[in-house]
């Protein structure tokens, strides 16, 4: 099973915040699929500009493989302070 | 010192922690944020942050502060949820021998909070609410330190 976690506008965007997915996809590319076929408008979120990816809470360029029980979070552009 | 704090903090009682006992520092500086409303009837502003990222992520931001700057500590209180416009949204405090190190940490630090620490910020306006991504002078602000 994998986690998914949306933040900031990219959760108003799906209408949900955190997810499983069983079983867990091979990569975080093919989760992204999934996600897009689910919903066109957070697939095309996820692409934006700036929007980062981070498995078991590190930042990852790219794809790479994911452990069954992942934790995937999805993180647009940041502002603090 | 790092903490997310879901509850009002108290900015001189952390100062006061911060500056209690030391010996080889000569300067503190503070910084404290407010949560200013950026349109005319904003009320609040309710800030995520991602539970034990956000806080490695601050704690990488002061150890490079911490080589670069040559300083003895650091402290970073960041409020996370809802905050009312006028709270204290942010206290950074540095602490060095002499003041321009203090000084520029504490710059470094809080150009670093604003534009690239993982918290998510939206306003409560009157036109509903809004996702507040960093400003071109936000970016511009932190590109200064290379």
């Amino acid at each position: 099973m994998a986690r998914v976690l949306l933040f900031g506008r990219l959760a108003d965007v799906a209408g949900w915040r955190e997810r499983a997915y069983e079983p867990t996809p091979a990569r975080l590319g093919q989760l992204r699929v999934l996600l897009a076929q689910e919903d066109l408008a957070l697939g095309k979120a996820l692409e934006g500009p700036g929007v980062q990816a981070a498995v078991d809470k590190m930042l990852i360029r790219g794809d790479i493989p994911l452990r069954p029980g992942a934790e995937v979070a999805f993180l647009p552009p940041m502002s603090g302070g | 010192m790092i903490r997310l704090s879901a509850t009002p903090f108290d900015p001189q009682a952390a100062l006061a922690d911060f500056s209690a006992g030391r010996t080889k520092v000569g300067a503190i500086v503070s910084f404290l944020g407010l949560a200013r409303g950026d349109v005319a009837g904003a009320e609040a502003l309710e800030l995520e942050a991602y539970d034990g990222f956000t806080e490695a992520a601050i704690a990488a931001a002061v150890e490079r502060a911490r080589s670069r700057f040559l300083l003895l500590d650091a402290a970073v209180i960041h409020r996370v949820g809802r905050i009312a416009v006028g709270e204290p949204i942010v206290l950074v405090l540095t602490a060095a021998a002499h003041r321009r190190e203090a000084f520029e940490a504490c710059d470094f630090l809080m150009d670093y909070l604003k534009s690239d620490a993982p918290f998510w910020k939206k306003e409560f306006g009157p036109d509903g609410p809004r996702w507040i991504e960093p400003t071109q002078r936000d970016l511009s602000d932190l590109a200064r330190w290379g």
